[in-house]
């Protein structure tokens, strides 16, 4: 979750990622941002997130996005 | 029929009276009829290509659905014995199956598309006029682009297992058909819009009268700005508009495509609302926007969501644009990391601009537009530092000075549509910084452009009412709900000062019929 925090901060460093459950819905994270989230989670973590799931349900909060990462490391 | 037209109020007013007078379940089968109905009305010659998506849709995703279905049991039946890497490989299998179907519906409908288009182009359109194949020269059929990207959409969710395949074809044909959407969108989701076109509706006057206040909006913007303006643009168009009379162009066209479009929608989702559905927006005041990422949000909405979820995303984390992000990072720095995503941007809005004609000057305005919002997000540290130095972004008048410079950006690159001669439209860009004819302004250049001086005062008074209403709803919300909560005496007074306004002050041509949406040709 530590690296997560860390890939999510250096885009948007003014953002509170541990609290924030609402990065879509408040369009604080965009387009842009989230695919270069998923290239860092790529190199950081070894896990390919598939298109459709890249979903405002997945991207709201880093918490939602951990258990992503979580469950398609266990796939 | 044209959705201006008498015929279409009284279909529309015939079809709302049926619609809540039938027995609530045979409601998406009145829909269904009424949406055909629609469609033969603009000539039976089209039914063959908005049948075979339908069907061709419905294959594709049934033989999805089934694979789908025989795989989950197999694993749940196996689920003790078979080891993960077994199970992996199992659903990989299953996948590939699928990603033939899809293909397949992908290629054939897509591929239908692009032959439409290119037949609307020459040399194609010569030949298909003249040879053996004058069949083909049919013009593009109605709503086509529109009701296929709905539909191929659907069909890419289901290969997602984001939603369920529909079981019964005549279900899917009015998603696939919708009437009031299928001539200029919104292009929506299967899984938005679908349950609402088949589930029961109970009569509702608020959100009836909501619906029908929305649609007379929408004829306003159309029949009184969009429409009234269209002769000045075409007049511009001429090669003699050079410098500030190109300029005033860029700012009528302006008017007219957001007259046209926005108000082509309002009817649509007025329409929808009073037969008890919900589509989604496609514009939220886009010329209130500062940047040109933040435009693109506000403007062709369900165009811009569906290039996202179905051709930006996809490309973006695809395994060969990880492959180069992460070579990119190593030889390129911070700018490294973001080059992936400006060559998914490239594909996505080349795509964006052929799917609005298959000729140089789209092509040119996708790139355009790329090109900005690739320059703008290069720049935006730079921005955020001009910006801090000079404490800018509290000060009310730079937000009024970046709003104008988004108006007058997006005027220069939208302009391209009416220049399919790529060649023209740089030699009229150019002109802005070597002709400086302000006297076209006096010197009676205006009144000749085919307004007289009481369509300037009609234009200019619809501007500032269509402006006032845009900063209301950016400021306190919904019009309708503020009137709602007035007089009856006062809400009433309104409406219907607003539609005398249409009726009086609609520009309408020889046999009251209205001209045809500029979308539609997409």
């Amino acid at each position: 979750m530590e690296k997560l925090l860390e890939i999510l901060d250096e885009l948007h460093p003014d953002v509170d990622f541990e609290t924030e459950e609402h990065l879509i819905d408040n369009k604080i994270l965009d387009s842009f941002d989230i695919v270069t989230i998923v290239a860092e989670i790529d190199a950081e973590y070894d896990v390919a997130i598939p298109a459709e799931e890249l979903i405002p349900e997945n991207f709201n909060s880093a918490k939602a996005l951990y258990a992503l990462v979580e469950k398609l490391m266990d796939e | 029929m044209q959705i201006t037209s008498f015929g279409f109020l009284l279909f529309a007013a015939v079809l709302l009276v049926a619609y809540y007078l039938i027995p609530k379940k045979g409601q998406w089968i009145l829909l269904l009829a009424a949406s055909y109905c629609f469609y033969l009305w603009a000539g039976i010659e089209y039914l063959g290509f908005i049948l075979l998506t339908t069907v061709s849709t419905y294959a594709a995703t049934m033989a999805m659905a089934a694979n789908q279905e025989k795989q989950a049991k197999y694993l749940a039946e196996n689920k003790q014995t078979l080891s993960r890497e077994e199970r992996k490989a199992y659903k990989a299998k299953g996948k590939r199956v699928n990603r033939v179907y899809l293909i397949a519906c992908l290629v054939l409908n897509f591929g239908i598309l692009a032959v439409c288009k290119a037949l609307l182009i020459e040399p194609f359109k010569a030949a298909a006029s003249a040879g053996t194949f004058s069949f083909l020269s049919l013009g593009l059929p109605l709503g086509i682009s529109f009701y296929m990207f709905q539909s191929m959409g659907y069909a890419v969710d289901v290969y997602r297992q984001t939603c369920a395949a529909e079981k019964n074809p005549l279900k899917l044909a009015l998603f696939v058909s919708f009437f009031p959407q299928l001539i200029q969108g919104p292009i929506s989701k299967f899984g938005q819009l679908a349950p609402q076109l088949y589930s029961p509706k109970k009569f509702d006057g608020k959100q009836l009268s909501f619906g029908l206040q929305r649609m007379l909006w929408g004829y306003f913007k159309k029949l009184v700005i969009a429409d009234r303006i269209a002769a000045a643009v075409i007049t511009l168009r001429g090669p003699e508009h050079t410098g500030v009379s190109f300029f005033i162009l860029t700012v009528f066209y302006a008017v007219q495509i957001y007259g046209d479009f926005t108000g082509g929608i309002d009817v649509t989702v007025g329409l929808a609302q009073a037969l008890g559905i919900k589509l989604p927006e496609n514009f939220i005041r886009p010329y209130f926007s500062k940047n040109i990422a933040e435009y693109w949000r506000r403007w062709h909405i369900s165009l811009g969501e569906w290039m996202k979820d179905y051709i930006f995303y996809p490309i973006s984390v695809s395994q060969p644009m990880l492959k180069l992000s992460k070579a990119a990072r190593k030889n390129l720095g911070a700018f490294g990391k973001r080059l992936p995503v400006y060559v998914a941007s490239i594909a996505t809005w080349f795509v964006t601009g052929i799917w609005h004609g298959l000729t140089p000057n789209f092509v040119l305005w996708g790139m355009l537009n790329c090109f900005f919002i690739v320059l703008s997000e290069e720049c935006s540290g730079l921005y955020e530092k001009f910006h801090g130095r000079f404490h800018l972004k509290e000060k009310k008048w730079y937000g009024g000075f970046e709003i104008a410079r988004m108006f007058i950006l997006m005027n220069l690159i939208r302009i391209v549509d009416l220049f399919p001669n790529v060649g023209d439209y740089f030699s009229r860009i150019g002109s802005l910084f070597t002709k400086f004819n302000f006297h076209v302004l006096w010197d009676g250049t205006m009144m000749k452009l085919g307004l007289t001086a009481l369509d300037y005062i009609i234009l200019a008074g619809g501007i500032v009412l269509m402006f006032t209403i845009s900063l209301i709803q950016e400021k306190k919300g919904s019009i309708r709900e503020l009137l709602w909560q007035k007089n009856p005496v006062v809400r009433y007074a309104l409406i219907f000062a607003l539609l005398v306004i249409v009726l009086l002050m609609g520009n309408y041509g020889v046999g009251y019929n209205a001209s045809a949406f500029i979308y539609n040709a997409f």
